[in-house]
């Protein structure tokens, strides 16, 4: 086609596009909207696109599987599995992995894109939590976004248990053993769930519909206002120069993000179809169908999961399960199961308006942090962070004991122990080094670059040549607002009246000076200034001394350079670019 | 560590306007914050200077292109010319093949985009300015006066009678899906089921799955059984049956055997059956350590002492395994002498009532 006749049917189709749906002002407005651009704001995007696969290989599943608890014996080209009586669901399993040209492909992609999908929705929050990005106007989106995280997690176990398989009939069963421990309602809510006794024939299709129709189309619905307000907020950047908390700093979405962001969802797809291609998951042939009786050792879930077990391995039996005028509280389930992780998740949904409440901040902030600028903040993330690994260890407690041929009595008695005391050691850990961390900062500003110059004076002193930061890469270490604890105002007004709501905000203080009390401000430009004043002995002294050592014989007329220190241009490099 | 004491009450402070410099309180002073530099001024690529280069990142960019379009066509290729077939060994390869094309299909096109975006086309840096998300005063007490206008319209301030009967109305609504839903989907909603298994006074033990009964005089010490109750798969919901009935029997030598006083005669000849469902939360107990008579479930590794009424040694379980009384019929078969004594697997509120 040649180029005029493009040109006119594409703004031919752009006016019949704009006569019926004004879709120019949409054009108009967002086309060319800035988005910034960070290595650490694609987390989200992978997430995102491995939804996308998994949307596009779960339709050709679909297209295949049985979601029948019915009983059939298979015959097939799955020679171990030939006369075994299972169900439909597993034997259209098998039927689609090995009869199905590609479907093997599709359905290892599927399950890889699971783990991906909620292993970057996790570290998306990881992300946004250490910078802060939850902070006024973006609240509601963390929310809307740890609620996606759930839904992602309700998705991949229902998906996880559809074959039918060994594995996945137990961790059913756990599910089953779980609910029943609920009080009062324990056991109507198992029957509930599987529509009768476990496991009746009911739950196969019930977790199908959860696996296609609900929770994707609740997932769809919360990405879409996800991104609205994505949009809507403009994304958040990191206090580079020229970033402010009025302007945004970037590229258009037209051209630089259709060809960045919608050429990253393919690599993420090639990725995915990497891993489906050259590494084996859920092989549940191997398992066998379901049975109530057998079980495998070993048997570990999905990684999102483990935590959950970890938990459930870790809690002492002895003495936890009370009868209570007859009615039975299992805590040895009901703790690590329900009480633990929702303590855990109410914690991160309401963590923004905690910060919020603490620092009594109701400005909007646009500027990302970074996480050194937010010592208790990022130490909290920290120690929840070690307390889940500490369960997804210990959900793998069985694995490493026959793996480093351990006591599994030892690993989990360890494993309680750290469960309770690691987070502690973590949270003081990390704040010690975000504070070192901002102290060094303070110093590179105040004191500039080690050059690795040594120079010595005709007096016999010697000082190391320091290079000053140039703006550009001071602005990165100075640009954070110093964070200072709220004042309490006293107790009494000035006629010595009780003042009300005195101890609610003595409460507040008390947090406030939790999070802020152990600071280290920003060097303001007065203690540079006295810094240089300071220093500027010694530049003086190295003047003079240039001058004085024209006339000694042995000098060349410079002070001596005894050590050559790194390139220090590289380094500058890469100070700005953080 | 700077110890300065500040107020820093919200919307109070000096709001560093977009990071701008603030000022000080007095003339001739230095600022309190160090003024934003601005953007860095831009440093162009080596595509922006030099043709040669360009030309060469354009290369590289229809290159990638031409890798994604191998890599379709080769799938397509080992579709047709490479089928699963029977063998794990042509499976595994057409599942190889297929994966690798898509891979370089889908890999090869990203790649090119993003060397496009990264190389060919303009980094140069834009500048949007935000505004505040709150909407201005005058489109605030707009909307609010909308919103009492069209309340006054409905006269639902008015009548307060309308407002009872709306809320009443359609807080039943939901009724109408949720009574038939919530009446169905528990099935006959007899949660008693959970108290009775298969098991009756006279009914073989069975080996699970064959369903052979076992005679004692076969049951070496030693060995392990995995148990069913005879006529399972007769029963119409066996699956169920077989999920609370599976039974692990071991026979032990007698001097081995702890017994409570009052299940002396539950075992026969040291031989003793105990329900197979984890009392924490109901796995499979299914890993039989012969030297220590330990009995691991494999799921949350609760350690149960076969030797001693299947008691609690270790791990997350509060309670042992249920005991299954047993006994010999006349032909030598062991036989149950009744059910259970209590709910096997995990425990639920209603248990013990």
């Amino acid at each position: 086609m040649s180029r005029p006749s493009t040109q006119t049917a594409a703004s031919g189709t752009a006016d019949y596009l704009d006569q019926r749906t004004g879709v120019g002002l949409a054009v108009k407005a967002f086309a060319r909207k800035v988005f910034p651009d960070h290595w650490s704001f694609m987390l989200g995007e992978i997430a995102l696109y491995s939804f996308v696969v998994l949307l596009i290989t779960g339709v050709f599943l679909t297209l295949f599987f049985v979601p029948s608890m019915g009983l059939t014996t298979y015959e097939g080209p799955m020679a171990s599995m030939n006369g075994v009586e299972m169900s439909e669901a597993f034997a259209s399993t098998l039927h689609l992995s090995f009869e199905v040209t590609g479907g093997l492909l599709m359905r290892q992609i599927h399950h890889w894109a699971a783990l991906l999908f909620i292993a970057a929705i996790v570290t998306h929050m990881m992300r946004v939590f250490f910078t802060g990005a939850f902070r006024k106007p973006r609240e509601v989106n963390w929310v809307v976004g740890f609620t996606l995280m759930i839904l992602g997690i309700a998705a991949g176990f229902s998906g996880y248990s559809l074959p039918d398989d060994v594995l996945s009939g137990n961790g059913l069963r756990i599910t089953d053993g779980v609910v029943k421990s609920i009080p009062i309602i324990g056991s109507y809510l198992s029957y509930f769930i599987f529509g009768g006794e476990f496991p009746g024939e009911a739950i196969i299709p019930r977790l199908y519909v959860v696996h296609i129709l609900l929770v994707p189309a609740l997932i769809l619905a919360l990405i879409g206002l996800h991104l609205f307000f994505v949009v809507l907020h403009k994304h958040t950047h990191y206090g580079l120069p020229g970033r402010t908390e009025r302007n945004v700093v970037g590229y258009p979405f037209f051209p630089i993000y259709v060809a960045k962001a919608g050429g990253f969802f393919f690599m993420v797809f090639g990725v995915l179809a990497l891993m489906g291609a050259t590494m084996t998951i859920n092989p549940v042939w191997n398992y066998g169908p379901y049975d109530p009786s057998p079980v495998a050792a070993g048997a570990q879930p999905d990684w999102y999961m483990l935590f959950l077990e970890g938990a459930l391995r870790l809690m002492p039996g002895q003495g936890t399960e009370w009868v209570i005028a007859g009615f039975t509280i299992s805590l040895n389930v009901l703790i690590p199961a329900l009480v633990l992780p929702g303590i855990l998740f109410t914690l991160l949904a309401l963590y923004p308006f905690i910060e919020a409440y603490v620092t009594g901040d109701k400005r909007e902030h646009h500027i990302a942090d970074r996480p050194r600028n937010a010592p208790v903040r990022t130490a909290f993330g920290v120690a929840v962070l070690t307390a889940f690994v500490v369960l997804v260890l210990a959900g793998s407690n069985d694995i490493l004991a026959t793996h480093f041929a351990l006591s599994i009595n030892d690993i989990t008695n360890v494993f309680r122990a750290l469960l309770i005391v690691s987070p502690f050691v973590a949270f003081w850990v990390t704040k010690r080094i975000c504070l070192g961390l901002q102290r060094k900062d303070r110093e590179l500003v105040l004191h500039g670059h080690e050059t690795g110059r040594i120079v010595r004076f005709a007096s016999g002193e010697y000082i190391e040549v320091h290079r000053p930061l140039d703006e550009y890469e001071r602005w990165v270490r100075v640009a954070h607002e110093p964070r200072r604890p709220l004042p309490l105002l006293p107790a009494e007004d000035e006629r010595g009246v009780r003042r009300k709501g005195y101890r609610r905000d003595a409460f507040r203080a008390r947090l406030s000076r939790f999070f802020y009390e152990d600071r280290v401000e920003p060097v303001t430009p007065a203690e540079l200034a006295e810094a240089q004043a300071h220093a500027g002995h010694d530049a003086a002294a190295l003047e003079r001394h240039d001058d004085g050592a024209r006339g000694l014989p042995e000098g060349d007329g410079s002070p001596r350079q005894i050590g050559e220190g790194p390139d220090v241009d590289a380094e500058r490099v890469d100070a700005r670019e953080r | 560590m700077s110890t300065h004491e500040g107020p820093q009450v919200s919307g109070e402070v000096t709001r560093p306007a977009g990071g701008e410099l603030v000022t000080g309180d007095g003339e001739g002073q230095l600022p309190d914050r160090f003024p934003n530099p601005g953007l860095p001024p831009h440093r162009p690529r080596l595509a922006d200077t030099d043709p040669a280069a360009e030309r060469r990142v354009v290369r590289q960019v229809a290159l990638l292109f031409g890798i994604s379009a191998l890599g379709t066509i080769g799938m397509v290729v080992a579709y047709f010319a490479v089928p699963p077939g029977e063998t794990i060994g042509s499976m595994r390869l057409s599942n190889l093949l297929l994966g690798l094309g898509l891979f370089l299909a889908m890999f090869g096109f990203g790649a090119a985009a993003i060397h496009w975006a990264k190389t060919v086309m303009s980094d140069v840096e834009h500048v949007e300015q935000r505004h505040p998300q709150r909407s201005d005063p005058q489109t605030r007490s707009d909307a609010v006066a909308v919103l009492s206008e069209g309340t006054a319209d409905s006269g639902i301030g008015r009548r307060g009678v309308l407002k009872g009967a709306l809320v009443g109305a359609l807080a039943l609504v939901p009724l109408t899906i949720a009574v038939p839903l919530v009446g169905e989907v528990g099935g006959d909603w007899n949660v008693g089921k959970f108290r009775n298994t298969l098991w009756a006074r006279g009914k073989r033990l069975t080996k699970d799955p064959s369903g052979e009964p076992i005679r004692a005089a076969d049951v070496t010490i030693g060995s392990v059984f995995h148990v069913i109750p005879e006529g399972l798969r007769d029963s119409e919901h066996w699956i169920e049956e077989k999920a609370k009935a599976v039974v692990l029997m071991v026979r032990l030598d007698p001097s081995d055997l702890t017994e409570a006083p009052n299940r002396r005669d539950w075992s026969y000849e040291g031989i003793v059956a105990y329900s197979k469902i984890c009392t924490h939360v109901g796995c499979p107990v299914a890993l039989y350590e012969q030297q220590t008579h330990h009995l691991l479930c494999p799921c949350h590794q609760s350690t149960f002492d076969v030797a001693d009424g299947a008691k609690v040694l270790f791990g997350p379980a509060s309670r042992p395994l249920p005991q299954l009384p047993i006994t010999v019929d006349d032909e030598g078969y062991l036989i149950a002498q009744d059910d259970f004594a209590e709910p096997i697997g995990p425990s639920y509120w209603e248990r013990l009532k």
